[in-house]
């Protein structure tokens, strides 16, 4: 018995110390990271000898700054979405909602592969496209934003796919079924009811991808993220990122200025990441109180019904009333 | 063709798109590699060291580095996400275990080039005076750091699994007069096998798919490791370190190799998780 309580106190003991040093380690590395670097956050590490407004307004050139290498990560992951998200939701909404059988468990199977090639391969793959396409197709292709994005759209497909997906899955019988019985064709309720409510779902996995893209540093190494190329003007061309730019800098600074802004730009970065995971469980959030909130289902299927374009709801409305005359109330 | 059949065309060709891109990933490196894996390169490929200058490209080390730090990070990792799921599952207060699970996602959220730059300047040294061998930049270096990057990864799926543990199990347990203990070793802990396994084979293929890490602090020695405080590289690192430009030169090939390989272990992880969920009928994660 006493040998029993021994045990069960050093298993005990043992599971805190290892939550300990887990949030040791974390505190630690984020702490030394805001040691070190919090006192470079100011105007001029972004805008460096530039004045703030003409840089954004005139659109003069910003040197010793961090802004072109900001600029090129948003203008990165905006074009990597562009291509990543109709390609995902539809494919999403293709395997919730249509995908049956054999085929749906290959389609399964590739995207549960495609989320897990290393990223750095993904790179490998663009740049060899890239490659290929310069000596093939045009000399004027080689790796530049334009191929780090659609490299980015492919990393992050196979996570909008499945969020999408999940998200329509998870939508209740109920409210699944309610438009159909109201006459609906599978494609009005897709648009009209389920869509819109695995909405929120949705973006709150777009939101996640955003963060990925923004903080991925493998795959746009290869595929033409350069150290120092301003502003980006053209997808054409070579870009400046941050996260590449943390790399850079803890290769090859040169003086304690310059590794200040490497801290810096760790903490930027890490601010922006925090911040898009924060927005994507925000969201997450408050669309599982909206599926606890049953009660309200039923006005905003109506609602959403008599929000249809005319044409469409004048059929929906008919089936709606030659519905509620025949068998009573349904909604 | 009416509209709703074109439409789900159109839905069709998008998933259709979209699992060809991994077909294509796949067949492009099997094809711009095939001049290394046939001729008679592909054993040395495989056994042989990495020295350009000779003509040899041999991407053993490359190998053993990427085994030994990612299997040396699951070593580390394991048990320090196994005590914390428990803690936050079974033992933690409420409080205690919900902050828990919020440092844990936070976790998540820390972009790994984040994590490689704060090693250089703190881990990396610390290393290097506490076991005074080389620069500090090692297998052990890199390990350490991957081990707090792969963590939440097995702490969240563990927690899952443990969560998903019948109630009326546990009830049963304290009607014998079992303690909390008794749950965790005796029902806990052997009802969430396939969430344990699941979460070591994803934790491993992350530790193996990283490549910012190994590359800021391994190192990136190509010689073959004799110890854990050597300097390694990954074959993730390898692509990463690409300088040549000359596309056609057996170099050049040999990173493919070094994808094709990287490709085939994370999808036989990929077949290992889903024919465990499929056998167990373990839900999503």
């Amino acid at each position: 018995m006493v040998m029993k309580r021994v045990k069960e106190s050093i298993i005990v003991v043992l599971s805190w110390l290892c939550s300990l040093l887990l949030a040791g380690s974390v505190a630690t590395i984020i702490g030394y990271l805001l040691f070190k670097g919090l006192a470079t956050i100011n105007l001029a590490l972004i805008f460096g000898d530039t004045a703030p407004l003409e840089a954004i307004f005139l659109g003069r050139q910003v040197f010793n700054g961090l802004l072109p290498a900001m600029v090129g990560t948003l203008a990165l992951v905006l074009l990597a979405l562009i291509f990543a998200i109709p390609l995902g939701v539809a494919a999403g909404i293709y395997m919730a909602e249509y995908g049956k059988g054999r085929l749906k468990g290959w389609f399964s199977l590739f995207f549960d592969i495609l989320a897990s090639i290393p990223s750095i391969v993904v790179g490998l793959f663009g740049f060899s496209v890239a490659v290929f396409l310069h000596h093939n197709l045009s000399e004027r292709i080689y790796p530049c934003l334009l191929i780090a994005a659609l490299s980015l759209a492919f990393l992050v497909l196979p996570y909008i796919i499945r969020t999408t997906q999940v998200a329509l899955e998870s939508i209740p019988v109920t409210i699944r079924q309610t438009a159909p019985a109201l006459g609906a064709t599978k494609l009005q309720n897709i648009s009209h009811v389920l869509l819109p409510h695995a909405l929120s779902a949705m973006m709150s996995g777009i939101v996640l991808a955003m963060g990925r893209c923004a903080e991925d540093t493998a795959v746009i190494m290869l595929t033409g993220v350069v150290a120092s190329a301003g502003m980006p003007r053209s997808i054409f061309a070579g870009f400046e990122a941050l996260p590449f730019y943390i790399y850079y800098i803890s290769a090859q600074y040169s003086d304690s200025r310059e590794l200040a802004s490497g801290y810096g730009a760790a903490i930027i970065l890490l601010i922006i990441c925090i911040m898009l995971f924060g927005l994507a469980f925000y969201i997450k959030a408050r669309f599982e109180l909206t599926f606890t909130a049953r009660s309200g289902d039923k006005r905003r299927i109506s609602q959403r019904i008599m929000k249809a374009p005319d044409r469409r709801k004048k059929s929906l409305k008919v089936n709606f009333q030659t519905e509620q005359s025949g068998q009573g109330t349904l909604l | 063709m009416t509209r709703a059949r074109l439409i789900e065309r159109a839905l069709l060709l998008a998933a259709t798109v979209s699992g060809l891109s991994t077909v294509s990933i796949f067949v492009f490196m099997v094809i711009l590699g095939l001049p290394i894996l046939t001729a008679g390169h592909f054993s040395e490929l495989l056994t042989g060291p990495w020295s350009p200058d000779h003509g040899v490209y041999g991407i053993r080390s490359m190998i053993v580095g990427s085994l030994t730090i990612s299997f040396l990070s699951l070593l580390f990792a394991f048990p320090l996400s196994l005590g914390t799921s428990v803690l936050i599952a079974v033992l933690a207060p409420r409080g205690v275990a919900l902050a828990m699970k919020r440092l844990v996602r936070f976790m998540t959220a820390i972009p790994t080039v984040v994590y490689g730059f704060v090693g250089i300047f703190l881990l990396v040294p610390i290393i290097r005076e506490l076991f005074v061998h080389g620069s500090g930049m090692s297998i052990l270096t890199a390990a350490l750091l991957l081990a707090i990057l792969i963590s939440p990864t097995m702490i969240l799926i563990f927690v899952d699994s443990f969560e998903r543990v019948p109630r009326s199990y546990l009830t049963a347990v304290a009607a014998l007069g079992g303690s909390r203990i008794d749950k965790l070793i005796h029902v806990i802990l052997p009802c969430s096998w396939p969430g344990i396994v699941t979460g070591l084979v994803l934790a491993l293929g992350r530790a193996m798919g990283d490549t910012m890490i190994s590359l800021m602090v391994a190192g990136n020695s190509v010689g073959l490791p004799q110890s854990i405080l050597d300097s390694s590289r990954t074959l993730t690192g390898h692509i990463g370190l690409i300088i040549s430009a000359d596309f056609d030169s057996l170099e050049f090939k040999a990173l493919f190799a070094c994808g094709l390989l990287l490709y085939l272990m994370t999808s036989i992880m990929v077949v290992i998780i889903r024919s465990l969920h499929f056998r167990a009928g373990v839900r999503g994660w």
